[in-house]
């Protein structure tokens, strides 16, 4: 095999075969590596094409960007923030982490692993190729129909969004299947399902979300290709079809997704905030609880992005109240963290100041998420730039914090090396200042009436400067990600040794070396307990008296 | 009411679209359930930040230096119980208000209150512009079209026989928009295929503005709303004079000849004037253009100017938009421009 010959040549090998080597690996590690990298890039590009609009939403009136061209911008950042930059960074570290913290040596189904990451790097080349062929898709991200009907979508763009979403979904698919495969079937003698650590327990659980939800997404886009390619009529209402249809389609595939993006982020924080408060995590079968409870109930609140449809005020009552639900079980997980935090001896490394930062932050979006529960208020601010707030602070300051917090708690364990501190800091600090700046304004915006998805403004609106404020924000955030690129790449070579525990954490992957060896473990450890570390050093006090 | 006038004063000098301002039911009552909402999750907010402000400040602490570690406390059954419960009972208050709040504002367009004088208007949208069938007004039939600029009476809401209320039946023409103008109601989508219905009624003679709220293609951000809300005389005699044909000032040669180019070229295929052979349902009705403020759904001034500048190329005003430039000679184009100035 390709990844033994790298191993064994002690020289160093060219740059040809480390090549072949990662593109026909099929060790979770280095897959989980490639996923982290692929969504690193997208981040980028679509970090990039925000700036871009925030240029052009600068002034009223600007004319720094054309209209289509604003269109295809907001379009692709949020295909490309969905599907080329969450979904693949939260799969990536699972990847990697998932077989470590369960005591395997690799995922159940390798090739399948490595297969599913290829498609959904090339679903995302694929999406963008479509740059090339006169314009990118226009239509944003949800791609209400009748948009993407050939009537309105005449050029190419429309097919290669809805192809290359088909051909990463696969992958997102394959991931899943992986996931649930793994964690069912592979985990350490001893390790009960009620002992998994919790990180792994929230990737099962986001795992059943995504095999529940990719295939309807799926199934969706093939039918918008099929009206696109074939004349079928599903979403054309000129022909008998419905437009209505399609957002019922796609929101019981999109909501669900938000829950994709933030479970494995509740995972993280599990793991990181227990370490650097040094205590067990509170409530673990509250949380886990909880996690179910989320991935069933968000089942079921798809309709509430469609309170303006006029679905009639029964539907919107019953939807409101399933999305008000969700709120407990959230709560619950919210209580615990504290609850774990309380009482302990917390040790503000980076790691830990992300994972407050996404408490703090993912709190103000989860009570914006409260008032959009409330289908009246949503008459006056959906489709508004609240919205816009609102879901940036989920995923932006829930989501990306967290991935943060995750990124700097493994970082050491992948690369052996320990990330710089001071730049770190720097990176926490610009990112917290901009994010607020950024997307706190437009809350104010959205309430004062102004409409998301538009490519310029009036000037007597009043929106002016809340629209200056949040691009000064994303002028102070942007920094932050060069710091982190910078960070990440340079520690390889100039960060301090690392060891196999430098956050003296309690859970499996941190009992073999850093970077672990391509078969994870010599031995296959056995567990007793959710913290099979603790038990090692408090062999008179063991977790599992009182598990 | 410092949070809405905080908000008003922030922009400087400009029009007022916050949600925080409204004058008619509908937007009232989801101002109201916004307030309520804001304050439960606003004590939330100060309860769970608070603790977690205490929790960083009260127990932080250098790295474990190999010591002993804090009292492991692995959960508690009552406690979880209570925030499980205390949330629950949050929901449940919650799912009172927004029921009221819902059975308010959307109300059933086919009963409108005792004695008063209701207003049907059928709202037709279209990439990127407005259109309006005056369907009824205090149960006559009326029955002419108009775009972009809506006319409204405004109520009396405190008298039943002075009520003005007015139904909105909302339909889209080809893709999906929604119909938002903040100080009124919420918004509503208008989209294809189907048919939703929206109300309000104010007593404010105003002008109140909106646009667009659902993305609809190129020029989503320039289809823009505009309510006049008309004292009732006022609106009784704007009425009357749009329900009559075109007024024909065939006196003027400049008229006559600019009416004969207009109907002579491809203006006629989408765009109407009643009482002429000009019958184009594709683009706004043009037969009492010049009572109108504005051009191309409120973005630009109707002057003769813009009117001249917007015939000669809307893809320079309005990039994208669906009407194409028609390469007129300056001649014609003046005439029609003499034509079109003269639909009042």
């Amino acid at each position: 095999m390709a990844t033994a010959a790298y191993e064994s040549a002690g020289e160093r090998s060219s740059w040809l075969e480390v090549l072949h080597d990662w593109v026909t690996t099929v060790d979770h590690k280095k897959i989980g590596i490639m996923y982290v990298i692929m969504a690193v890039v997208f981040l980028v590009i679509a970090g990039v094409e925000a700036l871009l609009m925030r240029w052009q939403l600068l002034q009223p009136g600007s004319e720094v960007i054309a209209p289509d061209t604003f269109n295809q911008l907001f379009t692709m950042h949020g295909t490309t923030m969905v599907f080329f930059v969450g979904m693949p960074i939260l799969i990536g570290i699972a990847n990697y982490v998932v077989p470590l913290q369960i005591g395997a040596r690799d995922m159940a189904f390798p090739r399948l692993n490595a297969f599913g990451f290829w498609v959904t790097l090339f679903g995302g080349l694929f999406v963008y190729f479509s740059f090339l062929t006169g314009g990118a898709p226009n239509f944003g991200w949800f791609a209400y129909s009748p948009l993407t009907e050939r009537t309105f979508a005449r050029g190419p763009a429309a097919d290669f969004w809805a192809l290359g979403l088909i051909v990463s979904g696969t992958g997102t698919l394959t991931a899943g299947i992986n996931f649930i495969a793994s964690i069912l079937a592979m985990r350490a003698p001893g390790m009960t399902l009620r002992k998994v650590p919790f990180f792994t327990w929230t990737i099962l659980w986001t795992a059943v979300q995504i095999v529940l939800v990719m295939p309807p997404l799926t199934v969706s886009l093939v039918m918008v290709m099929l009206d696109r390619q074939l004349g079928a009529h599903f979403f054309d209402p000129q022909n008998g079809g419905s437009a209505y249809l399609w957002q019922h389609l796609f929101w019981f595939f999109g909501h669900p997704e938000v829950y994709i993006l933030i479970l494995p982020v509740f995972g993280m924080i599990s793991e990181v905030i227990p370490v650097f408060a040094r205590k067990v995590l509170f409530g673990y079968e509250f949380m886990a609880a909880a996690t179910m409870a989320i991935v069933f109930i968000s089942l079921g609140v798809w309709a509430h992005h469609m309170f303006c449809v006029g679905m009639g005020r029964t539907l919107d009552l019953v939807f409101a109240v399933s999305t008000l639900l969700v709120s407990i079980p959230t709560g619950i997980k919210m209580f615990n963290w504290l609850a774990t935090m309380y009482g302990g001896r917390l040790w503000f490394a980076s790691t830990m100041l992300f994972a407050v930062g996404f408490l703090s932050m993912f709190l103000i979006g989860g009570l914006t998420g409260i008032m959009l529960a409330a289908a009246p208020f949503d008459f006056q601010v959906s489709d508004t730039y609240f919205v816009v707030g609102h879901f940036h602070f989920v995923l932006i300051g829930g989501t990306l914090f967290g991935v943060f917090a995750g990124i700097h708690y493994w970082y050491p364990k992948a690369t052996g090396r320990m990330l710089s501190e001071r730049l770190a800091r720097w990176q926490f600090w610009l990112l917290f200042i901009g994010f607020v700046l950024t997307f706190g304004p437009m809350h104010l915006s959205g309430m004062l009436g102004m409409p998301r998805r538009i490519y310029t403004y009036e000037m007597d609106r009043g929106w002016t400067f809340w629209n200056q404020l949040t691009t000064f924000g994303a002028l102070v955030q942007a920094p932050s990600f060069l710091i982190f690129a910078y960070n990440v790449v340079v520690s390889l070579w100039k960060g301090k040794p690392a060891g196999d525990n430098p956050w003296q954490a309690w859970t499996l992957e941190w009992t073999t070396t850093s970077p672990p060896p391509s078969y994870n473990f010599e031995e296959v450890p056995i567990v007793h307990s959710r913290r099979p570390i603790w038990d090692l050093q408090h062999p008179d006090d063991p977790d599992w008296k009182y598990e | 009411m410092s949070f809405a006038s905080l908000l008003a004063v922030s922009g400087g000098p400009a029009q007022n679209l916050s949600i925080f301002d409204p004058v008619s039911p509908p937007a009232e009552s989801i101002r109201d359930l916004a307030f309520l909402i804001f304050a439960i999750t606003g004590l939330i907010f100060l309860i769970v930040e608070g603790i977690l402000l205490y929790s960083v400040f009260r127990f932080r602490h250098g790295p474990p230096n190999g010591g002993a570690e804090p009292p492991q406390v692995y959960g508690s059954t009552p406690i979880e119980i209570a925030w499980t419960a205390a949330p629950a009972l949050i929901v449940f208050v919650m799912t009172l208000v927004i029921t009221r709040t819902l059975w308010e504002v959307n109300v059933d367009p086919k009963t409108p209150p005792t004695d008063s004088k209701p207003l049907r208007v059928t709202v037709i949208g279209h990439q990127w512009w407005w259109e309006y069938v005056y369907e009824s007004y205090d149960g006559e039939k009326l029955g002419f079209i108009t775009a972009n600029e809506l006319h409204v009476p405004a109520s009396n809401l405190k008298v039943a026989s002075e009520r003005r209320p007015v139904y909105l039946t909302l339909q889209s023409a080809d893709v999906c928009h929604s119909f938002w103008v903040p100080r009124l109601a919420g918004k509503m989508d208008l989209i294809p295929g189907r048919t939703n219905s929206l109300w309000f009624e104010t007593g404010h003679k105003e002008l109140f503005l909106g646009q667009c709220a659902e993305f609809c293609g190129t020029q989503h951000a320039k289809m823009l709303l505009r309510v006049n809300v008309d004292a009732p005389d006022d609106f009784a005699r704007w009425l009357l004079e749009q329900q009559k044909p075109a007024i024909d000032d065939a006196k003027d040669p400049k008229v006559a000849e600019g009416k004969k180019t207009f109907l002579a070229h491809s203006c006629v295929n989408c765009h109407r004037v009643r009482g002429t052979s000009a019958v184009g349902s594709y683009g706004p009705d043009l037969t009492h253009l010049m009572s109108r403020k504005t051009l191309a759904s409120g973005i630009l001034p109707n002057s003769r100017d813009n009117l001249r500048k917007w015939i000669a190329d809307p893809q320079v005003v309005k990039p994208g938009c669906l009407m194409p430039a028609f390469g007129l000679s300056a001649e014609n184009l003046e005439r029609i421009v003499d034509y079109l100035a003269s639909l009042r």
